[in-house]
């Protein structure tokens, strides 16, 4: 019951505000160029349903890859600092000002360097940036969580480094991971957007493009069509994750348990 | 046949806190020693230096015969909460390798001897205060130990599951010929369980007392017992008092 109002509501409320959208757009008269109405942006959203759904396909193609690499890369450095305090004292610094720096400041450079004709590579890139340090943050903290007791105790039985990792320091982990990995799937959507919006025209075919593209034709309609894609792609994205963990944590975790 | 000795051990933490000064004691084979004193005056830190996971200052810690396989009870249950009882209790064999159907087999027979035989699929969250305590006793003697180190493990159990797991591992220690080290800070705990109540003093703890309990104490509330915890408490408010 409960469960059907969590769903009711929000439509009840999205019904409400596309109407009062629709009417006011009539009412006052406003100029498509402006505001397009929401039954012009479904219609524009059909007309060019085709091309906008290969422009969505490459934009979740370059987050897939971004998010992927990012989840490797984070869980990999992670893993590197609980082995060696060394290496954590001499890279977090740097793993921080990746993180502070406006990735659209550095997107750039990435585009140069990495070279207009390998575009897709240097949009993953700008995006894995984005995406790595919740990630980061999420692993090592997890990894650091293990149980002293229970680490003294693998101890105590002579459990290499490995199967440390492997039996406590992971699964202790993975709460805390897939929580990085929430917050890293929808930076990595917009690491896609931004690094699109960076490469401009004639490079990217990606939905970013699109609503660049479409600005400049006063094609309203087809931005706010590009816009909605790229927020149920963004919510997509966080509902699977959320399902992923709760199919990882349902069992023992308190975070997953249901009353 | 003295399984193992320590000789004028101390230990001083890196914050400067003395634990423990100047130990020595003997643990023969087969032995059911505690180890009694107030809080903070450095029981757990004996028993981690006994287990190797703490080296000592000064002194040592001798085994005459070889290190014996060694089984480690925390306060705390200590159990991993992803994995069930069967995989908590075979840690200590996955750990050293063990072919995972002898692990299996014999982390079920431990868990039966502990009283939770058809909980193996349990998660811990899933199991009572007393239940976790009992896993974790079932993966302390899986390697099939000779030394088993308590580090007050029942201390946050309430009376009766303390009393009930006791005896259960009274029954384990004749059982199994196990040599145990018992921190406590009960006085009827100690007197009821040990042959032998080593009493250390307040921080930096050194023992000022050995009292060696002789014949069996077969109730709780025997004269026996009762006799037993009276020279205790005569030997821990000396401890507290000097």
């Amino acid at each position: 019951m409960t469960r059907a109002l969590d769903i009711a509501f929000p439509l009840a409320l999205a019904a409400l505000v596309l109407g009062a959208w629709e009417w006011a757009i009539h009412h006052w008269q406003v100029p498509h160029y402006v505001l397009p109405a929401p039954s012009a942006i479904a219609q524009a959203l059909c007309a060019n349903f085709a091309s906008l759904m290969a422009s969505l396909g490459s934009t979740l193609w370059v987050t897939l890859q971004a998010f992927a690499a990012a989840t490797l890369l984070g869980v990999a450095t992670a893993i590197g600092f609980t082995q060696s305090r060394l290496l954590e004292r001499t890279l977090y610094p740097y793993a921080v000002i990746l993180q502070v720096t406006p990735v659209v400041a550095i997107a750039p450079l990435i585009l140069i360097w990495v070279g207009f004709d390998h575009i897709n590579l240097a949009l993953v890139i700008v995006a894995t940036i984005v995406a790595f340090f919740p990630i980061l943050a999420g692993a090592t903290l997890g990894l650091k969580s293990a149980d002293f007791n229970l680490l003294d105790l693998a101890r105590l039985h002579g459990a290499s480094r490995l199967q440390v990792l492997w039996r406590i320091r992971l699964p202790t982990a993975l709460p805390y991971l897939l929580s990085g990995m929430k917050t890293a799937g929808g930076l990595a959507l917009i690491g896609a957007v931004v690094a699109e919006f960076v490469a401009g025209s004639g490079t990217a075919t990606g939905l970013a493009w699109r609503i660049v593209e479409s600005g400049n034709r006063l094609e309203i309609a087809t931005l706010f069509a590009a816009l909605a894609l790229l927020a149920l792609a963004g919510v997509v994205i966080f509902a699977a994750l959320s399902l992923l963990e709760w199919a990882l944590l349902r069992r023992w975790h308190e975070s997953a348990i249901s009353e | 046949m003295t399984l193992l000795s320590l000789f004028g051990v101390g230990k001083q933490f890196s914050n400067g806190t003395q634990a423990l000064r100047d130990l020595s004691f003997c643990v023969n084979q087969g032995a059911f020693v505690s180890l009694l004193g107030p809080s903070g005056c450095g029981k757990s830190t004996a028993l981690r230096l006994t287990a190797g996971l703490l080296a000592p200052d000064t002194g040592t810690v001798d085994f005459p015969s070889s290190r014996p396989e060694t089984g480690f009870v925390f306060q705390e249950p200590t159990l991993m909460p992803w994995a069930d009882a069967l995989t908590n209790v075979r840690l200590p064999l996955d750990l050293k390798s063990v072919r995972r159907d002898e692990a299996n087999a014999r982390a079920a027979v431990v868990l039966a001897r502990v009283g939770l035989g058809g909980f193996e699929r349990a998660l811990p969250r899933e199991l009572s205060g007393g239940m976790k305590m009992r896993v974790s006793l079932a993966r302390a003697l899986v390697a099939q130990p000779q030394l088993l180190l308590l580090d007050e493990p029942f201390a946050a159990l309430d009376e009766i599951t303390r009393a009930q797991l006791g005896d259960d591992l009274l029954r384990l220690w004749q059982e199994d010929g196990l040599t145990i080290l018992f921190v406590t800070h009960s006085v009827s705990e100690s007197a009821y369980l040990s042959q032998r109540v080593l009493v250390l003093s307040q921080r930096p703890g050194t023992i000022t007392a050995d009292i060696a309990l002789p014949g069996a104490r077969d109730a709780r509330l025997s004269p026996a017992t009762i006799e037993a915890q009276r020279t205790i408490s005569t030997a821990l408010n000396g401890a507290i008092a000097a």
